[in-house]
């Protein structure tokens, strides 16, 4: 099934809200193997300046691929997850996420474009706490590569 | 805890050590557990070949938490990256051995910004393959 171009331009409703929590911080930190302080230990947050245990660069797509996940996933897009990998990310971040934040994610189909076989879809995924404070800015490729 | 680079320090050029990461199997269960992604091709061979893959690869997500975790510590501040993108250009095939595949990662500074802010441009590769182009980090130093 061809992917629907129709879905270009389109913004997805936002996510629930998630609450970010130490404990999670600390399992994926342990996950990615990286052995900070700042991930685990809030007395060394807070002499590193910060107002609890940060979470790690790469922890919002935990929160934005929910989001991109839910768009993925809408029959009408016509896409097949298991032909698909990912092709770039990127985060612009206003801010790390921390433990104590509430948050949700909303994504906008930015671009759906053929390439040979293979169809590359373009998400920006908005990351904010419920009170609307901007936390970051994800922007995603997914590939769906074509039948050979 | 302080950063320990300094931006007046850092120069276009300056080069960060570069650092090796093991990847096994048993990294890419974790991972799929933290993160919540369990697409297949990360821990089934079955599927991961019959889908046209040589084995079984690793997340890409989780090669860039690799890459994010040698800017910061090189940074030290884990809170420093204000932009941080990769291209994922091949994947980590991550086999069934009793060892560990490498993600072997360099870094040059190849931009100073406004705002104390320096642009990192990264190389990933796993054996033979790039598995990232397009790496690059900013961080804001003190």
């Amino acid at each position: 099934m061809p992917v629907n171009q129709d879905y270009e331009g389109r913004t997805f409703p936002a996510t629930e809200p998630y609450e970010v929590s130490r404990v999670k911080i600390a399992d994926f930190a342990e996950a990615i193997g990286d052995p900070s302080p700042v991930y685990r230990d809030r007395d060394a947050a807070v002499s590193a300046g910060y107002p609890d245990v940060i979470a790690p660069p790469t922890f919002p797509i935990v929160v934005t691929m929910v989001a991109s996940a839910k768009t993925i996933a809408d029959p009408g897009l016509g896409i097949n997850y298991a032909m698909v990998v990912h092709g770039e990310q990127r985060f612009e971040y206003a801010r790390p996420l921390r433990a104590g934040d509430v948050v949700t994610a909303q994504s906008t189909i930015e671009a759906i474009k053929s390439v040979g076989r293979n169809t590359m879809l373009t998400t920006r995924t908005e990351v904010r706490t419920v009170a609307g404070e901007p936390v970051c800015t994800a922007y995603s490729i997914i590939v769906e590569r074509g039948a050979p | 805890m302080t950063a320990q680079v300094k931006y007046a320090d850092v120069e276009v050029g300056t080069e960060l050590p570069p650092a090796s990461f093991p990847v096994t199997r048993l990294s890419l269960v974790k991972y799929c557990g933290a993160s919540g992604d369990f697409n297949v091709i990360h821990w089934n061979e079955r599927i991961a070949k019959s889908v046209g893959l040589p084995d079984v690869i690793a997340h890409g997500m989780f090669t860039m938490a690799q890459v994010g975790r040698y800017v910061t510590d090189w940074a030290g501040d884990p809170g420093a990256l204000t932009s941080f993108g990769v291209r994922f250009s091949a994947p980590v095939v991550v086999p069934d051995t009793d060892g560990f595949v490498t993600v072997d990662v360099t870094g040059t500074v190849e931009e100073k910004l406004d705002g104390n802010q320096v642009a990192v441009a990264i190389t990933a590769r796993s054996g033979e393959a790039k598995v990232l182009t397009r790496a690059r980090a900013v961080v804001r130093l003190p």
